[in-house]
């Protein structure tokens, strides 16, 4: 058994599972395939059920109801120990007694690998890593990067076909998080395992998966790649927990292909149809929105127009940050190529978009922000 | 999450430890350097009184007893008390503490009325062969054997075994079990594998603590045992008080000194780490 770029990734079947504990539901119903060798997260905040799902595949965790396939078989019922699914934690969980070798050999010895193969296994996964000159130090003599470096080689060297991590950045610093992104993305490029990635961090979302699953309340809101759930949400949570946007509430009159909503004395149009019984919204992200003066009106086909006041304005380098104050209270974020004379704050504008680019959602009561 | 030893700190409160140090000193080392002294200079200067000592065949005897017995009494101690600081290191904060007093509330009763308890539960007309009779089986010679005092002993030691094993266990990460399993290790090998070595240094650390002071236990051999179980503390007061040998007491005393010393030093490898339980952020 060595380490090989020709490992194939096998494919995951999540089924109608649910968890719960008690008369709590972490998990209701939920049903996701992760294709052969793709590279997935799941995406939410604490306690959405993305860390309960990837216990539910590692085997930490008993179903409660559905069925969990790994390539052909169903290991719903196969002890966490035969599963053959690397696992990568967020604290790390190197074995302390065992220097770094001793821990990348680990999951070798359990497997009756001999111990030329073993040795020689070891190192190829800790020169993946870039610890091969680190094998006979101990876990507390190594930098926290270091330590989940190891970890990655230990879930890695038995050649899993599938390598689940839950949040494995966490505990490191945004730097750090950033080099070992591009670790680990090249990781999976040369194994060809399937990769499943928990997060709350949407931007790490964004940089690593080939499809997102954005989890909320113990359910799927949608699956998608990152450009899909940023420019076509379905839900008004997975558009707030996506990148920055604003969120435009008010009564709408149901319609034909478009709807328009009546938003702090104006009528603004998105394309979709409203259902007459739900209240809706309009998701606009920053850089659809235009600032310009007030009273310059509809132009290039940005016929949403919206009056207000600058509330603040960012310089940013390459691009200006502007927010701004409604009629009705709201605030609108707008970002815009760097202009000679920005507008001051204080000042009145108009906020102008084009009615394809804001996204008609309904209300699902959700908030913005994102934890940090 | 650093990984580096705190560093030490300066000498400057050093001096705090002056109060300790002048008692200690008082207490324990000038005594102690009178014992030795007289050793070697009553009745007169020279070697007498070691040379009775390892010629007399009693005196062997006794000695290798007392370290059979607190053998046994560290054995006892560690089986006994491994399963119980692992409950109380995984078990909620109710449990817990419920557990700590069970082993703290005989530490608040004196030695010699607890000793006294197991006289009357071990004695030949005592509660345990009362029973014993009762279901039909034989009396057993609990009292005045080896057996008794090794039963009362474990228990006067047990919460010395427990504190400190607890200590370590609470330190233990039960999350490296997880993560064992996920690389292919079964439950089983999780604890031999990852948990049992973890656990050593509490072992040793705790089992280094109950044999030095079953070495020189005196008051639960004394009421317990009878001619057959006289451990070396009882042939010291012989000596010292009835005696009044001061020289050969204290003969016996620098012989137990130097064979406590003799199991630290074998002992203190075991008790070095050269990792830290905890392996990154928590």
């Amino acid at each position: 058994m060595t380490l090989n770029t020709s490992t194939k990734g096998a494919a995951v079947d999540i089924r109608g599972v649910s968890k719960f504990y008690g008369s709590f539901t972490a998990l209701d119903d939920i049903s996701l395939r992760v294709e052969p060798g793709e590279f997935m997260s799941f995406l939410g905040p604490s306690g959405s059920g993305k860390t309960t799902t990837l216990n539910l595949i590692a085997g930490f965790t008993d179903l409660s109801a559905g069925e969990i396939r790994l390539g052909e078989q169903s290991i719903g019922h196969v002890p966490a120990h035969k599963r053959n699914i690397g696992v990568v934690f967020q604290h790390y969980a190197l074995f302390p007694h065992m220097s770094v070798a001793q821990n990348v050999a680990y999951p070798l010895k359990q497997r009756g690998i001999a111990k030329a193969d073993r040795t020689r296994a070891v190192d190829q996964a800790l020169q993946k890593v870039q610890l091969d000159k680190f094998a006979h130090r101990y876990p507390s003599e190594l930098s926290g990067g270091q330590q989940q470096r190891v970890a990655l080689a230990r879930a890695m060297v038995f050649t899993p076909s599938l390598l689940l991590m839950d949040e494995p950045l966490g505990a490191l610093d945004k730097k750090l998080r950033e080099v070992l992104q591009l670790e680990i993305r090249r990781i999976h490029r040369e194994l060809g395992s399937t990769f499943v990635y928990v997060t709350h961090d949407q931007e790490e979302a964004l940089v690593l998966s080939d499809r997102i699953a954005v989890f909320n309340k113990g359910r799927i809101e949608q699956v998608g790649s990152g450009h899909q759930l940023y420019t076509r949400p379905e839900t008004l949570f997975v558009g707030q927990f996506i990148g920055e946007s604003s969120v435009l509430r008010g009564a709408h009159s149901a319609g034909g292909a478009e709807t328009a909503l009546t938003i702090a004395g104006a009528t603004l149009v998105a394309p979709g149809q409203a259902r007459a019984d739900a209240p809706h919204v309009i998701l606009l992200r920053p850089e659809s929105v235009m600032v310009q003066a007030s009273g310059t009106g509809p132009k290039d086909g940005m016929t949403n127009i919206l009056g207000g006041t600058v509330r603040e304005m960012l310089y940013l380098g390459a691009a200006m940050k502007y927010e701004v104050t409604l009629a009705d209270g709201n605030h609108v974020i707008a970002r815009t190529p760097t202009q000679d004379e920005p507008f001051a704050i204080g000042s009145a504008v108009e906020l102008a978009w084009n009615p394809k680019d804001g996204t008609l959602l309904a209300d699902d009561g959700s908030t913005a922000g994102h934890e940090g | 999450m650093s990984s580096k030893p705190a560093p030490r700190a300066s000498r400057g409160p050093l001096y705090l430890t002056l109060p300790a140090l002048a008692v200690l000193v008082l207490v324990m080392a000038v005594p102690l350097g009178v014992i030795v002294l007289r050793s070697f200079m009553e009745p007169e200067p020279g070697f007498a009184n070691y040379v009775w000592f390892f010629q007399t065949k009693v005196n062997i005897t006794v000695l290798l007893r007392t370290f059979s017995i607190a053998s046994w009494v560290t054995v006892c101690c560690v089986l006994a008390a491994y399963p119980y600081a692992f409950a109380m290191s995984v078990a909620g904060p109710r449990l817990r503490l419920a557990l700590i007093m069970c082993v703290l509330v005989p530490f608040w009763v004196s030695g010699v009325v607890r000793t006294l308890a197991w006289v009357i539960l071990l004695q030949d007309s005592g509660v345990i062969n009362r029973v014993l009779l009762s279901m039909g089986f034989e009396k057993v010679r609990l009292i005045r054997t080896q057996l008794g005092v090794t039963i009362g002993m474990t228990q006067v030691l047990l919460p010395f075994m427990i504190m400190p094993l607890y200590a370590v266990m609470r330190g233990i990460d039960l999350r490296l079990l997880q993560a064992a399993q996920s690389l292919g290790a079964h439950p089983i090998k999780t604890f031999f594998q990852i948990y049992l070595p973890l656990s050593l240094p509490g072992v040793f650390a705790g089992a280094t603590i109950v044999f030095i002071l079953a070495l020189g236990f005196y008051i639960t051999p004394l009421l317990l045992g009878g001619p057959q179980s006289t451990m070396l503390s009882t042939l010291i007061q012989q000596q010292v008080l009835s005696l009044l040998n001061w020289g050969r007491g204290g003969a016996m005393g620098v012989v137990l000194l130097i064979v406590t010393f003799g199991v630290l030093g074998a002992a203190s490898p075991f008790m070095r780490r050269k990792y830290q339980l905890s392996g990154g952020s928590r």
